[in-house]
């Protein structure tokens, strides 16, 4: 057996997705690391919800103001070509299609891109939306960061979501801690795999059918 | 001129009647804690109907959140893009309220909120937005064709009273934000016939540049200036916004 890859190995991994000036929205919880692993060569601008447009790191205790914070209300630093919005036209930002990429949290992704993340008990009333409905619906392409199982150990990446769908068909990218998937309609694709693991061994644990990519290699931090 | 300002949260919040409908703003800063203690400690004001991102816990001691209206049946219907907490562990009893039913709820995509608030004050009675179109929040809900992509309709919100914070007013209710503290704050004073604003600092007419104010003083009615005693800022609890 491999090594499960850290929370942190994941958000890197996935962070060094980003394009040359893309905007980009990082979903609370796991997401919110990617910000600590933003490629130096380049330009991403970082979106939140509450209007912050432009923001980097987390800042330090000496440096947070209880002012500026990301959308999950952690202490962070403006750059310098920040602006600051109301809610209304941070999610303008959003629906308008002006966000390349979103990286969310997940309890479920189907190998149709569908993503549920925002209801553990489909018969209860209520639950935690937030903006994650919107920018799974409007961002140009949304990522997934996510355990690839429950803690009882059941698969996330599934055939078809149990739990309600936050957007359908609208996962590209995952990345769990054993390995990166491709969302491709009647599977997902392997593109990478955490170290020492074979896809026997992934497949294993996933629902979905899993097929290799071609240059299917394992993860590369640089 | 009309003097807007108050002497306290108190008498500003007074005349709330039963069965009024209040926005409340914030998202961690930029949340009106002061108002909403006042309204909660010093009137008995209930049937409310709640509108804002969410209710914060009704579980801490040192603060009045939404959540102590829910939690004691003050409020007869909420409006939130949050009923509960993104962690499982983190279970209220609002949430409980929430998932029986005893309190009415309506959970909104947190955009399509935002954007609801903003067409109430923007006299637009509805819009259509591609977000929630396939999932549980669209089910009963318009549904319509544009550019080849399906989109649901949802209804612009108003409200009787919106409860709001602010870094700096003058006399006249001119509004000026700090960072993350704006967010539904402006927009919600427009779609409320009352709005009462919690602010740091006033200042008299003409001392703020009209190229620097963030919302229009037609749109406020009430300010209170935040006593040395007040709430000022409040330290993150949990994992969602307070």
């Amino acid at each position: 057996m491999g090594e499960r890859l850290t929370r942190d190995m994941m958000a890197a991994r996935i962070t060094a997705e980003f394009q040359d000036g893309w905007i980009a929205n990082l979903g609370v919880g796991m997401p919110t690391m990617c910000s600590d692993y933003l490629p130096a060569e380049k330009s991403i601008i970082l979106h939140s919800e509450n209007g912050l447009i432009g923001y980097g790191r987390n800042a330090t205790v000496e440096e947070a103001t209880p002012y500026v914070v990301n959308a999950g209300v952690l202490p962070v630093m403006l750059t310098p070509h920040a602006a600051v919005v109301h809610h209304a036209d941070a999610f303008a930002v959003i629906r308008g299609g002006h966000l390349d990429v979103g990286v969310l949290g997940a309890y479920e992704v189907a190998m149709n891109g569908d993503l549920a993340n925002w209801k553990t008990d489909p018969k209860k009333r209520g639950g935690g939306i937030g903006g994650a409905m919107d920018i799974a619906a409007c961002a140009k392409r949304i990522f997934v960061l996510m355990e690839h199982q429950t803690r009882d150990g059941r698969p996330r990446l599934l055939k078809r979501c149990n739990l309600p769908l936050t957007a359908p068909g609208v996962v590209s990218l995952v990345m769990t801690d054993l390995g990166l998937f491709e969302a491709a309609g009647d599977h997902f694709v392997v593109h990478e795999t955490a170290p020492g693991f074979t896809l026997e061994e992934i497949q294993a644990v996933t629902e979905a059918p899993l097929i290799a990519a071609p240059n299917m290699r394992e993860v590369q931090l640089s | 001129m009309q003097n807007k300002r108050f002497i306290s949260f108190a008498d500003a919040v007074k005349d709330i009647a039963d069965g009024s409908s209040i926005m409340i703003g914030g998202f961690g800063p930029g949340t009106p804690h002061n108002l909403t203690r006042a309204l909660y400690e010093t009137t008995s004001a209930r049937d409310l109907t709640l509108i804002l991102n969410s209710a914060g816990t009704g579980s801490r001691a040192d603060l009045i959140t939404p959540a102590n209206f829910i939690d004691e049946r003050r409020a007869r219907k909420v409006i939130m893009a949050f009923t509960a907490s993104t962690h499982p562990s983190n279970r209220s009893k609002m949430e409980e309220l929430i998932e029986s039913g005893e309190v009415d709820s309506e959970l909104v995509p947190q955009g399509s909120l935002a954007e609801r608030i903003r067409a109430g004050g923007a006299g637009i009675p509805a819009f259509y937005t591609p977000t929630g179109v396939g999932t549980q929040t669209a089910e009963g809900k318009e549904h319509r064709e544009f550019n080849g992509r399906m989109h649901v309709m949802e209804y612009a919100l108003n409200a009787d009273y919106a409860f709001v914070r602010a870094k700096k007013c003058d006399e006249f209710g001119n509004l000026v934000f700090q960072g993350s503290e704006r967010n539904f704050n402006p927009i919600m004073a427009m779609a409320a016939k009352t709005t009462i604003v919690e602010v740091e600092e006033i200042v008299p007419i003409g001392s703020i540049d009209p190229n620097q104010v963030h919302l229009s003083g037609i749109y406020v009615q009430r300010i209170v200036q935040i006593p040395p005693d007040g709430i000022f800022h409040v330290a993150r609890v949990g994992p969602t916004a307070v």
